[in-house]
């Protein structure tokens, strides 16, 4: 009984040196986290429009090898962007920064649909108001006038 | 009729843009450092071990920092050009080796030629980065106070350094 | 020789183009019955010219014609047939030919399907879209012609691009092109309606099911698209806000508001200035989405090698189709103004809501595409405008949308009162708020997104459900319903489906980023992957690194998934064919990456993947492209009117 015992334990040792949980790729799984956190805000410069996550291209892999340099150093998330908009400037942000340059394009969407709200309100009323007073124009008008007198002289 | 006009009036206004767009180049980048002081840098110098050039050097003077590389086939177009100028206009050129072996590097300009005062490495593109560098070669030039005043993206063409690095670097110097 | 008469047929068709389409325009103006039979002859001859001229490519392409510079370009004797073929329409020059082929098939439909429609308006609607025929075979004969020959033959082509080579290739291009070039057809009808000054419910009618056709191909084309680039790309991801992808999305925002405002110009006579607008917008968004493509102004992944003198041609051609259809509305807007009323609590009003909406949601995704551009035209700098942006934006707009849908489809057409409207609704919108809210605790995290996503889904749902209920219960002949209110339903439960996806996938999506060797195992979810064995294995064009991947659940093995790394013989850069399981409510996402460099035994990088109702995405555009296809196919638009007065038309010619 004993040995069935021992060899039990010596076969589980034995699968678990075998089947091993993978390591995850980077040296620091939560450095790692905000890096593509960060990343996929931001542009690969040399790409035809990818983030700097999901790049492959040589200086995708050293903007994120700076970036987890930075994030260990323990800058904030703002600090890391303006390490790069310093750099590269504003294109590197693929989330505009909102300055006077950027209100129009901010705010553009929220103008666009008062402006909306506004022509759907002023349409509705107009065909209310349409629908509540006769539409008589002036020749019609004159028309009516023409029959009544026509009406009144045959009498 | 006046308010059927407003779409029209909307689309010749995109038509204006977009006509305008078929003028610009969506991939290039403009440097936000013109006007500001050139990043500092401490680099080893290329076939020297132990020596290093600093941005501090090269203060006083009017200078070009170029970014090139072995492998870099627009460099190729570019150095001749380089090799050219510095024999006729006495401005320092400081290459800037770019995520290239130091044997590679050397091996290349002994084959097209040395139009660099100094030669540094950047073997992981620290440097670049710190420059604004997304493709090479790009080339910045620096006045004596240290702030950078022209930024090349990518080879200079002979109508470039005719037209826009000599002028600059007489008013520079001056 | 084969090159030079597929050259010719294009020459042929300009030629036939230009003078059937103008006499047949002419024809329409002057009521000269000759011009006008030209029309429907014409676009059939037209078709012929243009299909035998891309099967005249296609043939290039299929027999290793290297001596036509295109073919050079784009294949390779290693390419597998079917791929061959499909890269007729793998650059910029063949793609224009795929263009004009659907443009040619269009128009043959519409001289086949419009045998109850009046002559003079055929023969316009058919001289419209030849000119712009025109103007396309001038395009590609003049700057762009797939048959140009090369003087030295290379001995074999540079192969086409190794992210093409997937049978993606061969349905997403074509089935957009056909959405994004259908939208002419509506395009068309407006045009004609202006010029004949007569816009009334029978015009609907009739424009109504090609919109709603141009819609479904557009609705399958993005779909597919999307799940293309979901499963080649390798990252997981399904909608990158990338300007040509917003450039198919756009014509596809305007079209559902096209298609909806048919649906009260056909039953009430209203909103005909509005159907015109966006129908004339909706093909509008489809030329400048070929300008962006083609013209090098924004920077994409999909857009096509580019020359200025294209730009400027696309531009010019741009200016001319859209600025004079522009003009021609401005003029005759006033003709076409539509009487009635509604009263503020309407099927009619929501209507209007909901494509106020749409229309809006469109033309903030139109300003985020081109902000770029209008910064750097203005010598402001260089901007970038990315998903962050346009999901912000996006969202909120949409969200509305999503609520009054379901009220609009109970509204009664022209009066309705709040009272009624909530009886119906109130026990559906409670029950919704209750199950949406409390769906995500069963999923593990709460998240206010997700229960709001779920809550509008399911509100969608069971309000459709309810109606077809009533209508089978209460209806005295339920067979008798004509097939578009089903289809109404399904469409409009597929958009339920497709947000269920979106909102489940972007709320609890797992990822994880591992170092394996044989034997690793890695957990995401409640399931487990192990790693059994990487081989190299040769393709036809390429070779491959194949990795075998467990899929375990518990301590059952679901099955073996094999993802691949190819390295194609005429490509440099690796490629990536992840391994994806795909279930009911889970897609399972395997991708290999590189070899790492490493003491003892072999690792690879992988990635991996959970991903939670993603395939329920896709299905959503099955579903709404299906209902589409139900609401095209209605036996009312293939009646023939013939003599019966209708009583729509006369009241309408005389509104």
């Amino acid at each position: 009984m004993k040995f069935l015992v021992v060899l039990f334990l010596a076969l589980q040792c034995a699968i678990g040196v075998h089947a091993k949980e993978a390591t995850p790729l980077a040296d620091d799984p939560v450095v790692e986290q905000r890096l593509i956190t960060i990343a996929e805000e931001l542009r690969c410069l040399v790409c035809q429009n990818e983030s700097l996550a999901g790049s492959r291209a040589d200086l995708a892999n050293d903007l994120r090898r700076e970036v987890r340099t930075l994030i260990r150093a323990g800058k904030s998330d703002a600090e890391i962007r303006e390490f790069l908009v310093s750099r590269y400037g504003d294109f590197v942000l693929y989330r505009p920064p909102v300055k006077p340059t950027t209100w129009l394009l901010w705010f553009g969407p929220l103008l666009l649909l008062i402006g909306a709200l506004w022509l759907l309100i002023s349409v509705i009323k107009h065909n209310q108001r349409q629908k509540d007073t006769p539409v008589l124009d002036a020749d019609k008008r004159a028309k009516a006038q023409a029959l009544l007198k026509e009406t009144d002289s045959s009498k | 009729m006046k308010k059927g006009l407003i779409p029209l009036g909307i689309f010749v206004v995109l038509l204006i843009f977009l006509a305008i767009g078929l003028t610009r180049d969506p991939h290039e980048i403009p440097s936000p450092l013109i006007g500001k002081p050139a990043p500092t840098f401490t680099a080893p110098v290329l076939g020297k071990p132990g020596e290093t050039l600093s941005n501090k050097d090269m203060l006083g003077q009017v200078w070009l920092l170029n970014t090139w590389a072995s492998w870099c086939v627009a460099c190729r177009q570019e150095h001749p050009l380089l090799v050219e100028f510095v024999k006729t206009n006495p401005l320092p050129i400081v290459g800037l080796d770019y995520k290239d072996k130091e044997a590679d590097g050397l091996q290349w300009l002994a084959r097209y030629g040395n139009p660099y005062t100094h030669t540094i490495v950047d073997a992981d593109a620290k440097i670049g980065i710190d420059f604004g560098v997304y493709g090479v070669p790009e080339s910045f030039l620096i006045d004596k106070a240290g702030i950078i005043r022209y930024k090349q993206i990518g080879p200079f063409t002979p109508e470039s350094l005719r037209d826009k690095l000599v002028p600059l670097i007489k008013e520079l110097s001056s | 020789m084969i090159p030079e008469l597929g050259h010719f047929a294009l020459i042929l068709a300009l030629l036939v183009a230009a003078v059937f389409g103008t006499l047949s325009l002419a024809g329409g103006q002057q009521g000269r019955a000759d011009w006008m039979a030209l029309a429907r002859p014409g676009a059939q001859v037209l078709w012929l010219l243009v299909g035998f001229s891309f099967l005249c490519l296609a043939y290039s392409f299929y027999s290793n014609d290297f001596s036509v510079l295109y073919v050079a370009q784009h294949s390779n004797t290693q390419l597998p047939d079917i791929y061959r073929i499909a890269a007729v329409w793998g650059g910029h020059e063949g793609s224009l030919l795929l263009w004009l082929l659907m443009l040619c098939s269009w128009m043959m439909a519409v001289s086949l399907f419009s045998s109850q429609l009046p002559d003079a308006m055929v023969s316009r609607v058919l001289g419209v879209l030849a000119l712009i025929a025109v103007g396309f075979l001038l395009f590609m004969l003049i700057t762009s012609s797939p048959f140009e020959r090369l003087v030295d033959i290379p001995v074999d082509g540079r192969d086409l691009n190794p992210l093409l080579q997937d049978p993606g290739l061969v349905f997403h291009p074509p089935m957009l092109y056909m959405g994004y070039v259908g939208m002419s057809i509506p395009f068309a009808f407006s045009i004609a309606a202006l010029l004949n000054g007569r816009l009334d419910a029978a015009w609907a009618r009739w424009t109504r099911p090609w919109a709603t056709a141009a819609w479904i191909c557009l609705t399958i084309g993005i779909a597919m698209g999307s799940w293309w680039a979901y499963y080649e790309l390798g990252w997981g991801g399904w909608w990158f806000w990338d300007p040509v992808e917003n450039a198919s999305f756009l014509p596809w925002l305007v079209g559902t508001a096209l298609m909806h405002s048919l649906a009260v110009t056909e039953k009430r006579g209203l909103f005909r200035s509005w159907t015109i607008m966006l129908s004339l917008i909706a093909f509008s968004l489809s030329l400048l989405g070929t300008f962006l493509v083609r013209s090098g102004v924004l920077t994409s992944v999909h857009a096509f090698a580019t020359d200025p003198k294209r730009g400027v041609f696309i531009l010019l051609f741009l200016a001319v189709v859209v600025g004079s259809s522009l003009v021609l509305f401005a003029a005759r807007q006033g003709k076409v103004r539509s009487g009635g009323s509604f009263s503020l609590i309407s099927r009619e009003t929501f209507l209007l809501v909901n494509n106020v909406l749409l229309t809006t949601a469109a033309a903030a995704v139109l300003l985020g595409t081109m902000y770029p551009l209008v910064i750097d035209a203005l010598n402001l700098g260089k901007l970038s405008v990315g998903p962050p942006y346009f999901n912000a934006v996006f969202a909120p707009i949409m969200t509305p949308v999503l609520f009054f849908m379901v009220i609009g489809s109970y509204a009664r057409w022209k009066n309705d009162t709040v009272a009624d409207l909530t009886k119906k609704l109130r026990p559906i919108a409670i029950i919704s708020v209750l199950l949406g809210c409390a769906a995500p605790l069963l999923a593990g995290e709460w998240s206010a997104l997700v229960a709001m996503g779920l809550t509008l889904a399911i509100w969608i749902v069971l309000a459709s459900a309810a109606q077809i209920y009533r209508q089978l219960k209460d209806t005295v002949n339920w067979k008798s319903t004509p097939v578009s209110y089903w289809g109404m339903h399904v469409a409009h439960i597929g958009i339920a489906v497709c947000v269920v996806g979106i909102t489940l996938v972007k709320g609890y999506e797992l990822e994880k980023d591992v170092r394996m060797t044989v034997g690793d195992t890695v957990e995401v979810g409640s399931y487990t992957f192990r790693l059994t064995g990487i081989s190299e294995v040769p393709g036809p064009n390429y070779k491959a690194d194949r990795g075998s991947v467990e899929l375990i659940k518990g301590d059952k093995v679901l099955r073996v998934l094999h993802p691949e790394k190819r390295t194609y013989f005429s490509s440099t850069m690796p490629m990536t064919e992840a391994a994806i399981d795909t279930r009911f409510t889970r897609d399972v996402y395997v991708s290999l990456g590189e070899k790492l460099e490493g003491e003892g035994k072999p690792a690879w990088a992988m990635r991996v993947y959970y991903k939670p109702f993603v395939a329920w995405i896709w299905f959503g555009c099955l579903f709404m492209a299906i209902g589409g296809a139900m609401a095209a196919l209605d036996k009312r638009y293939r009646k023939k009117v013939a003599a019966k007065l209708n009583m729509d038309d006369m009241k309408g010619a005389a509104a």
